[in-house]
């Protein structure tokens, strides 16, 4: 039995004993896990099954085909980037500990990355770790955390050795965001609810053995994060039509009335790009070696800008229409107010984070261009300068 | 088989075949070879078809090919394209020995596709109007039966290969509708003008019938199906050369940005070139993966080939177009000059996009399958 098989009937056997419709989410979710379709190149125990990572693309579309949850959508930092990256760096027991309860979500995680002074030179940030016995102390802001004020858990970039070339003062952990020294305040974004927050972290406190990697490597098990992150933003669904060129093509469908030669004509050219895209993304996945490497990028950097360019076209197509909104203000919880349909000036307006979140683009072409192309590096001041002598602002 | 994944065989088909370009189609050869009056070299193309294989691999085993498929092709296609090789690989092999496969005429096929195979007879497929428009509903050529036997009268202009060419498939117009004929290319009566042609790589005829003898092949009602399934055939192949085209203008430019210098740096350490150098990179590995997908849908039935074929012209051809525009930036003056390969590859690019009917008629098919008609498998 080829491992493609294996994975087809672990998948349809899950699919047959729990029928999603039918099985409580969390239910449904424990049970891909233990049945290793979870992260299928995991090793057994661990939610995989230890094959190949082109693989998943197969489970997710049974899984999902039957009317399953979309993992990513339930807890993104989480299923996205916390798994793999705890996989990777961490203890056999702490990963034991934390990727269950990771992707059936009872836990929520989040990435606290970004700093006020350090969003694209990520590598130059200033949260401070001291270390004190067997506990680390962590002291500094975060900012642009989404979905802090529902995680339970947090992936930590800190610095520990200010000396050092900012590089290699890092260390990562794995953050507790019950501790009475982290404090999650909303961040109000331009489509009006709050998906992302300041995190203040006033001494909070991380036990040791939640450290992943050594300390000083923080860099290294960053980057399993941020290639992981920008696969799983970029790395779409292997389904055509679907994403937000389906958006504007059920708006095609859907509203005779406001159909042009022109529009058709752009759309007909956004299509032809979704489709590349995707495309290549089934194409990536079919030669994935066991590494996600920066080629993940080439998704991220196209889907961003595809997005802003199809949720243009959505407006332009809506006409008069798309100078109402459905409300900025926020619900208690942070999250839109409810609209009938699709909320196309939302969508919209929330485009315009896509070439800025998870590596903007001029980042991405850098990275395309210097660790694909082999191209030489920029011209840079802070090359071998301890992080505290680097000017900062 | 599993879209995407090659087997052991088709990468050592892709290593022959990249050896053979290497070889055969080095840039000065390909600079003299523009020079010559067939802008091909026969013995070369005898020894693809004879030797090495590559020119029936499409083809039924029993007429003389492989009997692999597209994929394989495409393989094959990627190569000459990165070579910008000159030779009738996209008329003879795509076109014609397509339209002969699905014409519905054994006798023909026996005849000329095992020679086609074997690199003996470069075969045109001559469906255009007198204005150079791909596959007109009527055609402007005439056939007429008479005693002897079938005559056509007409004439037909940007016929890709058409005045080198051993033997002419015709569009034609007769009695009972469109039908294909064959012409013999040093028959009585046929007139060959070879065009002055922008894409100096790809050479294009007028072709002049004055009560030319010809051979009807297979059923009129045929004729139509066979045009549109080579135009499939070659489109993919054509994507597959855009994608080989495409990867050596950036492997030239990266090559050139890590090298050349000005303000004391490598050029590539500018963003303005490097973001330049990484929007190449994109449309490189999407004119892959769609030119593949192509391929595959025809195959493997992977998608419907014609909406993936369609889908591949409109991406590899403004991929191409965009990857050549950006090398001619990234090299400055020398990219502008004779002497640098570039401009074959650019003006190959510009001719592409206008062959087999144009990139605009590939997106307007494309936009009534995905937009004007029910909702296609997948799309929502
Ligand atoms: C919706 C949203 C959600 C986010 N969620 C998270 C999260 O959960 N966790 C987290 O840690 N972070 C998160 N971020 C933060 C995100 O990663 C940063 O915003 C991003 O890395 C850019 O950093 P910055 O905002 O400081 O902009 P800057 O880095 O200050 O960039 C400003 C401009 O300068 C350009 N620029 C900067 N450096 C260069 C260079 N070397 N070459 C060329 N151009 C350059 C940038 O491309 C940009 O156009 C989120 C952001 C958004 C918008």
């Amino acid at each position: 039995m080829t491992d493609r098989d294996r994975v087809v009937e672990t998948a349809r056997s899950v699919v047959a004993e729990h029928p999603p419709a039918t099985t409580p989410q969390r239910a449904f979710l424990g049970a891909c896990f233990d049945a290793g379709l979870a992260w299928v190149h995991f090793p057994e125990g661990f939610g995989g099954l230890g094959v190949a990572p082109g693989l998943q693309a197969v489970a997710d579309g049974i899984l999902q085909g039957a009317g399953g949850p979309n993992p990513f959508w339930l807890n993104p930092m989480g299923y996205g980037m916390a798994g793999p990256t705890v996989m990777a760096h961490a203890s056999r027991e702490l990963a034991a500990q934390l990727l269950r309860p990771d992707y059936v979500c009872d836990e929520i995680w989040c990435q606290l990355f970004s700093e006020p002074g350090a969003g694209s030179d990520l590598a130059g940030l200033a949260t401070r770790a001291v270390r004190d016995g067997d506990t680390w102390v962590v002291t500094g802001q975060k900012v642009w955390t989404s979905n802090a004020h529902k995680a339970r858990r947090a992936l930590l970039l800190a610095r520990t050795d200010p000396d050092q070339p900012k590089h290699r003062g890092l260390t990562y952990f794995v953050l507790d965001m019950t501790d009475p020294g982290v404090e999650v305040r909303p961040l109000r974004q331009m489509t009006g609810e709050a998906e992302f927050n300041e995190v203040y972290l006033r001494e909070a406190r991380i036990p040791d053995a939640h450290r992943l990697g050594e300390v000083g490597q923080g860099w290294h098990v960053a980057m399993t994060t941020l290639m992981n992150e920008r696969t799983a933003i970029g790395g779409g669904s292997s389904v055509r039509g679907s994403g937000s060129i389906g958006t504007a093509l059920r708006l095609w469908r859907e509203r005779p009335d406001l159909r042009t030669p022109a529009l058709r004509e752009r759309l007909v050219h956004l299509f032809a790009r979704a489709d590349a895209a995707r495309l290549t993304g089934d194409r990536q996945r079919a030669e994935a070696g066991e590494r996600i490497g920066p080629e993940g990028s080439i998704g991220k950097l196209v889907g961003a800008e595809l997005n802003q360019d199809v949720h243009e076209w959505c407006m332009d197509a809506l006409g008069v229409e798309a100078t109402l909104y459905s409300g900025y203000e926020p619900r208690p919880d942070g999250s839109p107010p409810p609209v009938e349909g699709e909320d196309r000036q939302r969508m919209f307006l929330r485009s315009r984070a896509n070439t800025i979140e998870g590596g903007t683009s001029e980042v991405l072409r850098t990275i395309l261009g210097e660790r694909l192309l082999g191209l030489p590096g920029d011209l840079r001041a802070d090359t071998g300068r301890p992080w505290s002598e680097v000017p900062r602002g | 088989m599993v879209e995407f994944e090659f087997t052991p065989e088709q990468r050592d088909l892709r290593a022959v075949a990249r050896e053979f370009c290497t070889e055969r189609f080095a840039g000065p050869e390909v600079r003299r070879l523009v020079e010559t009056p067939d802008g091909f070299d026969r013995e070369v193309w005898r020894r693809l078809g004879r030797d090495v294989g590559l020119l029936g691999l499409a083809l039924p085993e029993e007429l003389g090919g492989a009997g692999a498929g597209l994929v394989d092709l495409a393989l094959v296609a990627e190569e000459f394209g990165r070579a910008v090789a000159p030779a009738p690989l996209v008329g003879t092999v795509a076109l014609a020995a397509t339209a002969l496969r699905l014409a519905g005429d054994d006798g023909t096929a026996e005849e000329l596709l095992p020679a086609i195979a074997e690199g003996e007879a470069v075969v045109a497929l001559a469906a255009t109007d007198d204005r150079g428009a791909w596959a007109p509903a009527q055609p402007t050529v005439r056939a007429t039966r008479t005693d002897s036997g079938w005559r056509l009268t007409g004439e037909q202009a940007h016929v890709l290969d058409g005045a080198a060419a051993d033997a002419v498939l015709v569009l034609a117009t007769t009695e009972t509708g469109t039908g294909l004929f064959a012409v013999d290319g040093a028959a009585d009566g046929l007139t060959r003008e070879p065009l002055s042609v922008l894409d100096l790589t790809r050479r294009l005829a007028r072709l002049r019938y004055a009560d030319v003898p010809a051979r009807a092949v297979g059923e009129p009602g045929q004729a139509a199906t066979a045009v549109a399934g080579a135009r499939d055939v070659a489109a993919v192949v054509l994507a597959a050369e855009a994608v080989g085209g495409a990867q050596r203008l950036l492997d030239m430019s990266v090559e050139y940005a890590r090298t050349r210098l000005q303000f004391g740096r490598a050029i590539g350490s500018f963003q303005a070139v490097k973001h330049r150098c990484a929007d190449m990179l994109v449309d490189v590995e999407h004119a892959r993966s769609v030119a593949y997908h192509a391929a595959w849908a025809q195959d493997a039935g992977t998608d419907d080939p014609r909406v993936a074929a369609d889908l591949a012209t409109t991406v590899t051809a403004e991929a191409y177009l965009r990857v050549a525009k950006n090398t001619v930036q990234v090299h400055g003056g020398i990219g502008f000059t004779w002497e640098h390969p570039t401009h074959l590859y650019y003006k190959r690019a510009v001719g592409d996009a206008a062959l087999l009917g144009g990139r605009a008629a590939a997106a307007e098919r494309l936009a009534a399958a995905v937009l004007d008609g029910p909702a296609l498998g997948g799309v929502a």
